[in-house]
């Protein structure tokens, strides 16, 4: 726990009457990419300005870098990256000034400054419009040099607010691409909030899941949906259909749901069976696809459809979000 | 050339040339941002953006432009008539070149009135969207992410704007002087070239009120264009309605016994006090002091004040000590301004 490069102990802030974040723990290891999975208004955003030191917290401590936010926030600034959700630059300066003017507050020499800012532009692809008004840059090249501007002080921790807010799906893929080939070569820890999941799971390995000001569950994919969904780890859907030369099995044909039913409940690993409009959903705590298809079959059954799928942080959000809390 | 280039060589190599380009250079980096090894100051480095910013801006140069106009078209007027006054008999006469700021021929008011109409014009138009553009366009938390204080940014946007409004009146004010000395060939004596420059000085405080403001009004609306309304609005009602209103007021107040010298005295210094609250009254106040050194007071005199003073234009002290409270009060009003700003500012939440 020690290691912990962000540490925040009951961390709470309330304005007025409404509490948007109610004492949050969390600790954050150096070099993993965490994310902070949450909808709108859940208190992500309130959170990183409270880690900026930008925003006071009403109690509870916050530790960047062993640093006290709240206390010294230059400090922390001087090592954090922050990419805020709603970014803008100054329109009618290219996008180098743009760069060398952060360069310049965070006191780094005019010379080195500019050979970084001229190097990220390049790492982040934007080397050929980097003469170009920010004005005129699109809403991706706006994120991309987002990206850039918070490197350019060398920081250790980056914290992207909502960075793929309105990129495009191919946009968001490259973007996030991006965002871990860098971190991995400057060795950087990185907290992303967002509330698209699928784009998060593909690149964090840790996330937290906040909602009302409060974090319900922390770890990585694969460990969450086994605390949530526990011994459905697996679902499989098949669709039946019997065959219509044997006659014989007329009358079957009638009860045919509650019959597979009774097969299915048989075979090891499968934990529940639903039926629902000619389809029917098992859960199951082990791969057992072929097994069932087997079944199936053996039974004289035609397969018309099978599909497999593991829980995704989609499903593990709905949860939450329908069924309220664990 | 070469012998030029040879000439300039050994120039340089003279010691005391060398010391006063070792001197430059020194004083380059200071002030320069960037200049080799130096890392200048985070706060001197928002301070140069948005100096540039303003110059570049197009309401700057709107602006400039607007005021160069009525500086010549004024400086034209005063020339154009200062050959009549300069025979008459007056005490004022001994100050000939301040005439060049106050004189008209009627057909455009003087270099001062117009500075006290424009000077709030230009302050609103470099502050009434200080802070308010960077938060719509997302700047103000880019910036406040960065390893400075918070109030960095709200006292440079205002150091900044000050410094392009001083440099800005300082070279009008040498600019109409440097013209008038080549076309009437009369230099200033030193007590006018001192009257001038506090005048110059009581200018950029006054349009520093306005800046303030108008930082005030860019902190406390979200959207530009309400704080410049707002902005403009203020400025119309003290220029135009508040006369108005000070007006009624004094006629519903009007004493009962007009003839009584107490009341009277009594109820002229009233609605005196009453147009001062404004800071365009202290401001005119304050200019008509200083450029028309014939002015002895600026409240009503009695008799017995009057009676046996020669009538000699105040020298320089006096005009001062005159105009003091005028100073003060416009000053105070600036600072306010501003401590209000400052404090709205380290209260707002960055988040948007």
């Amino acid at each position: 726990m020690s290691q912990n490069i962000i540490e925040l102990v009951n961390l709470t802030k309330r304005y007025g009457s409404l509490t948007a974040v109610d004492h949050l723990n969390l600790g954050i290891q150096k070099g993993e990419i965490f994310g902070l999975l949450g909808p709108n208004g859940a208190g992500k955003s309130t959170s990183i300005l409270m880690m900026l030191g930008l925003t006071e917290p009403t109690s509870g401590s916050v530790k960047v870098c062993g640093i006290d936010s709240t206390k010294e926030p230059l400090e922390v600034k001087k090592r954090v990256g922050y990419l805020p959700d709603n970014l803008g630059f100054y329109e009618n300066w290219s996008g180098v000034d743009n760069l060398l003017y952060i360069a310049r507050l965070n006191r780094i020499p005019e010379t080195e400054g500019k050979r970084r800012a001229e190097e990220l532009l390049e790492k982040v692809g934007l080397g050929d419009v980097k003469e170009k008004k920010t004005g005129k840059y699109s809403r991706g090249m706006r994120q991309r040099l987002g990206l850039a501007d918070v490197l350019i002080k060398n920081p250790q921790i980056i914290i992207l607010d909502e960075p793929t807010l309105g990129i495009d799906p191919s946009g968001v893929r490259e973007f996030l691409e991006l965002i871990v080939q860098l971190s991995k070569q400057e060795g950087l820890t990185v907290l992303l909030s967002s509330h698209h999941l699928h784009q998060v799971q593909q690149v964090c390995d840790r996330v937290g899941i906040f909602v009302e000001g409060k974090l319900l569950a922390e770890g990585n994919i694969h460990t969450l949906s086994q605390k949530l969904f526990r011994g459905e780890a697996f679902a499989v859907e098949i669709g039946v259909e019997t065959k219509q030369d044997t006659a014989k099995k007329i009358n079957k044909k009638r009860n045919f749901p509650e019959e597979l039913e009774t097969i299915f409940q048989k075979i090891e690993g499968i934990n529940t069976v639903q039926y629902q409009d000619g389809m029917f959903h098992l859960g199951c705590s082990l791969d057992i696809t072929s097994t069932v298809a087997r079944a199936v079959m053996q039974e004289g059954f035609a397969l018309t459809h099978l599909s497999k799928k593991e829980y995704g942080l989609d499903d593990i959000y709905h949860r939450y979000f329908k069924g309220g809390k664990l | 050339m070469s012998k030029l280039n040879e000439t300039v060589r050994l120039l340089r190599e003279i010691p005391a040339t060398l010391k006063l380009t070792t001197w430059i250079d020194q004083l380059k980096r200071k002030i320069v941002p960037g200049n080799n090894k130096s890392v200048p100051h985070p706060f001197w480095v928002i301070v140069d953006k948005e100096v540039s910013d303003h110059v570049r801006s197009w309401r700057f140069i709107v602006l400039l432009f607007l005021i160069l106009l009525t500086c010549f078209g004024s400086l034209y007027t005063s020339l154009s008539s200062i050959g009549e006054t300069v025979k008459a008999n007056e005490p004022n006469d001994m100050f000939f070149f301040l005439k060049l700021f106050t004189l008209s021929d009627g057909t455009l008011p003087p270099f001062h009135v117009f500075i006290g109409f424009l000077g709030p014009l230009l302050g609103i138009s470099l502050g009434f969207d200080a802070i308010n553009s960077e938060q719509t366009h997302g700047t103000l938390s880019r910036i406040m992410a960065q390893p400075i204080h918070r109030d960095y940014l709200i006292n440079a946007k205002f150091i900044g704007a000050l410094t392009v409004i001083s440099i800005l009146f300082f070279t009008l004010g040498f600019l109409v002087m440097g013209l008038g000395l080549i076309i009437i060939g009369i230099p200033p004596t030193a007590e006018e070239f001192l009257r001038i420059i506090s005048f110059i000085v009581l200018s950029i405080f006054y349009v520093a009120f306005w800046l303030n403001l108008a930082i005030l009004l860019s902190i406390r609306f979200r959207q530009a264009a309400t704080s410049a309304l707002t902005a403009i609005g203020v400025w119309l009602f003290f220029t135009i309605f508040y006369q108005l209103i000070v007006n009624m007021v004094a006629k519903a107040m009007m004493p009962a016994q007009p003839l009584n010298p107490q009341a009277a005295a009594q109820y002229q210094e009233f609605v005196i006090n009453l147009f001062r609250i404004v800071p365009s009254q202290l401001f005119s106040d304050a200019t008509t002091t200083l450029l028309m050194p014939s002015v002895r007071s600026l409240g009503p005199l009695t008799m017995e004040q009057v009676y046996g003073a020669i009538p000699s234009p105040l020298p320089f002290s006096q005009s001062l000590l005159l105009v003091w409270p005028q100073v003060t009060g416009l000053i105070a009003a600036t600072v306010v301004c501003f401590a209000l700003s400052y404090y709205l500012f380290m209260k707002q939440e960055i988040r948007s």
